[in-house]
């Protein structure tokens, strides 16, 4: 008898995990980057949508840790422990950061390329390989991964699917 | 938004008010322009999340056309008018006199109708705007337009990298745009203005409710 997948929905600004067959998936990635924390021998797998680059740019106090690459990628790691996973059989797979428009204020205009470096430089910085992206373009993308399989599957509007 | 003036119903009423003024003359102009009726109106004025906001589009994986543009000046934000794939084929359609024009084939998009589509935002951009700016008497001043057929999510929180910084919740005025003499009348599609944050209380002054 086959199992019932669940596909775990993540918002913008939020995150999640998710077990073996279920799946994780993120949609309308633009200057955001979608990240994927996962354990290849547990079949688990964790998902932040990041929106901005450093959480020192919180003008609130309200801080929602998931909206940023530095808080968000940390309390990923954080809540995979918690499901017994240890940091260092984690690994890294992200995707979006794209620069939609080409106008705007520099430092919004750049947003989606910071969000990368600031996605890269948390995971070295935690010491979890980045094992595959794909970053950059001017692409809105959805993706979906599946820590059975540990693949990231990236649909675009124009340029189909593929999977890393 | 804790650190953000208390906004009250009052202020979404008031929001509301300038929206309905602004999409009036935004839908004049683009009925002169295609000469078709089209009819404007703010059904609401709310504070969403984020993802509450591309529901109001569609969700945010759904394709649409998109134009974008930043305001500037005492009052600065974002302004979005999101059309679905249908409505802007036939808008441009009309306006260029191609009947093969199509935005959800990348090799029929030629120059002539992305400048059109473009200037269409500008002038609808620009009456919404000058109304705007006649009733507040604040001094607004809107970027080119850019556009970009893509999901609603990956569009539209570009715009949203202003007040996220801020919140995680947004003030959107949302406007319906409604053809008339189609068979299917439902939302055709919607311009959004998106305040920044630090403006919210330059508007409520300007209207003296703050």
């Amino acid at each position: 008898m086959e199992m019932v997948k669940t596909v775990v929905r993540v918002g913008i600004a939020d995150m999640n995990i998710v077990q073996e067959p279920n799946t994780i998936r993120t949609s309308g990635l633009g200057s955001c980057v979608g990240v994927v924390l996962y354990d290849e021998r547990r079949k688990i797998a964790g998902l932040v949508h990041v929106m901005l680059p450093d959480s020192a740019l919180a003008k609130g106090d309200l801080v929602n840790v998931a909206k940023f690459a530095d808080t968000g990628i940390y309390s990923l790691m954080e809540r995979l422990k918690t499901e017994g996973s240890r940091p260092m059989s984690l690994k890294a797979k992200i995707a979006g950061g794209s620069q939609m428009f080409q106008f705007g204020s520099n430092d919004t205009v750049r947003i989606g390329p910071r969000n990368v470096e600031a996605v890269k430089k948390e995971l070295s910085r935690l010491s979890i390989p980045l094992v595959a992206e794909d970053t950059g373009g001017s692409s809105g993308r959805t993706i979906e991964f599946d820590p059975a399989e540990s693949v990231l599957h990236i649909r675009t509007v124009n340029a189909g699917t593929k999977v890393i | 938004m804790r650190n953000n003036p208390v906004i009250s119903d009052m202020h979404l009423d008031v929001l509301k008010e300038i929206g309905n003024i602004g999409a009036a003359h935004a839908a004049t102009s683009l009925s002169e322009m295609l000469e078709r009726k089209i009819e404007m109106n703010v059904p609401k004025v709310t504070l969403v999340s984020f993802d509450e906001m591309f529901d109001l589009a569609g969700g945010s994986e759904n394709v649409v056309v998109g134009i974008f543009l930043r305001i500037e000046g005492d009052l600065s934000g974002s302004m979005f008018f999101v059309l679905p794939i249908e409505s802007a084929n036939r808008f441009i359609r009309r306006l260029i006199g191609d009947a093969e024009f199509d935005f959800s084939n990348p090799e029929s998009i030629d120059e002539i109708g992305i400048s059109a589509m473009q200037e269409l935002g500008n002038i609808l951009s620009g009456s919404y705007l000058s109304a705007l700016s006649d009733f507040t008497g604040l001094k607004i001043y809107p970027t080119v337009p850019s556009l970009s057929v893509d999901m609603v999510g990956a569009i539209v929180s570009f715009g949203l990298i202003e007040v996220s910084q801020y919140s995680d919740e947004v003030i959107v005025i949302d406007t319906k745009i409604v053809e008339h003499g189609l068979k299917d009348t439902s939302v055709d599609g919607h311009f959004f203005l998106l305040p920044d944050p630090q403006s919210y209380v330059a508007i409520f002054k300007s209207l003296g409710v703050m």
